[in-house]
């Protein structure tokens, strides 16, 4: 049967399929992401935190999946992603709050 | 809510070795994944053959005072299988003119077994230089005539390699009973205060990591450094090696997966991960496994499977080394468990 949604479990899967209509730039994407989850000045396992932190900022259900799994994968415990999540939440809170400084700026501009 | 009986007692079909071959030969490998052989014959093998002689591991018995959820023996305290001490002198004799450097001894609880310790004072005697004991640590403290384990095992120098899922009390307790946390950690502690984990005793503990649930370990050397700060911040617990190792989807853990609806998608993540770089270190290459009835297999998981080694001798009493060398070992799908990632065996990471 068609799946007529948006979103499909099972096209992570094909991730390497956009290479199909673009080999070079795909190949690159791909050597480019390999090297960025390397262990490094960060930890392989801290950047999976980081990368479930920010799929979770960028409401991506494939990265959710990926890092989600990667994170148990890696020994990350429970509270600590959800600690990440938190981080995310208040980022994105603490985004649209500090905008506030500006609204009160505009507002006390106008008045009187 | 731990599990307190095994697949069999609770007549669950996937205690049946021929049920659950049926399933790893049907199902999502008729048309969508390739079988192990195939795989095998791309990456250059046309069969699987033997490297050397090193290890006997010996399971004797499936007593065991823990009912974990991925077991692959389906152990418990239901179950009654036991080795004899006549198929135990028969090992000991087949050891010196194996070539076999270590004998690894597994169950259920090995301690458990009522000539254990003659076992593994006479294995001694015929040369292997380690012997290693798979124990699930609260069997130390499950009765009082195991309390003194850690001084048997010290005075024989015995290799202690135990499981522990995790470094952490919720992940550990769900995998293998309420409990078995704490009990492990004090069971560490026993070991540590004889010698074993410390520096310049010789005195070998190894611990064992398998992922808790359907997904594969990280990487051995990082894992290893999560555990060895954790468990001794919080615990004060010393260990040498940890060992990364993944879960096979037989009986009680291929019981989980298609009960949790993870079977197809664990497959294809084994079959996703396959690395052919991994083929030349699994374990069934160097290790000959010995069941509780003398029979002999490539490995404990064939062994559960009751696939039997493909010799002409297919009991201790008849073992042969240049059969043994001469063999191909026998595969299905669930091979792909030891070639996921960084491989994997009783010794953990093989890439």
């Amino acid at each position: 049967m068609e799946n007529n949604s948006y979103y499909n479990a099972k096209d992570l899967k094909k991730f390497g399929n956009i290479a199909e209509w673009d080999k070079s730039l795909a190949d690159k994407f791909f050597a480019w992401y390999g090297e960025v989850f390397e262990e490094g000045a960060l930890t392989a396992r801290e950047k999976s935190i980081i990368a479930l932190a920010v799929s979770h900022a960028v409401q991506c259900p494939y990265c959710i999946d990926a890092y989600a799994t990667d994170c148990l994968q890696k020994g990350v415990t429970n509270e600590q992603m959800m600690e990440a999540l938190h981080v995310t939440a208040a980022i994105r809170g603490g985004a649209s709050m500090v905008h506030g400084v500006q609204m009160m700026n505009k507002v006390n501009k106008l008045s009187m | 809510m731990a599990e307190t009986k095994s697949l069999l007692a609770k007549n669950s079909i996937w205690s049946n070795p021929e049920a659950q071959l049926e399933h790893l030969e049907s199902g999502i490998f008729d048309h969508e994944l390739p079988k192990f052989m195939e795989k095998l014959n791309e990456a250059g093998w046309n069969k699987l053959t033997p490297s050397r002689l090193e290890i006997f591991q010996v399971n004797i018995g499936k007593m065991c005072n823990q009912v974990c959820q991925h077991c692959h023996v389906d152990a418990g305290p239901d179950r009654k299988e036991i080795m004899t001490q006549e198929t135990m002198q028969l090992i000991l004799n087949a050891i010196p003119a194996s070539g076999a450097h270590t004998l690894d001894l597994t169950g259920g609880a090995p301690e458990m077994h009522p000539h254990f310790r003659w076992f593994v004072e006479q294995a001694l005697l015929t040369g292997v230089k380690d012997v290693i004991v798979r124990c699930n640590l609260t069997i130390i403290l499950a009765n009082k005539k195991y309390h003194d384990l850690p001084e048997f095992f010290a005075a024989n120098n015995i290799h202690v390699v135990s499981s522990l899922p995790f470094y952490k009390k919720d992940k550990t307790d769900k995998q293998r009973g309420d409990g078995v946390f704490e009990k492990s950690i004090e069971a560490l502690k026993m070991l540590n205060r004889v010698g074993y984990g410390m520096p310049n005793t010789g005195l070998k503990l190894d611990l064992v990591y398998n992922p808790a649930g359907a997904f594969l370990p990280a990487a051995q050397s990082a894992l290893e450094s999560e555990f060895k700060k954790s468990l001794m911040e919080e615990y004060g617990v010393s260990f040498n090696q940890l060992f990364t190792i993944t879960n096979i989807p037989i009986s009680r853990f291929l019981d989980y997966l298609i009960a949790s609806d993870n079977y197809e998608d664990y497959m294809d993540l084994l079959v996703s991960s396959f690395n052919a770089s991994a083929i030349s270190g699994v374990m069934c290459r160097n290790t000959l496994s010995v069941g509780w009835d003398g029979q002999l297999f490539d490995c404990d998981f064939n062994q559960m499977l009751e696939l039997p080694l493909s010799t002409k001798g297919k009991h201790i009493a008849d073992f042969s080394v240049e059969d043994w060398n001469k063999r191909e070992i026998v595969v299905s799908q669930h091979c792909y468990g030891c070639t996921a990632g960084a491989g994997s065996s009783c010794q953990g990471a093989t890439v």
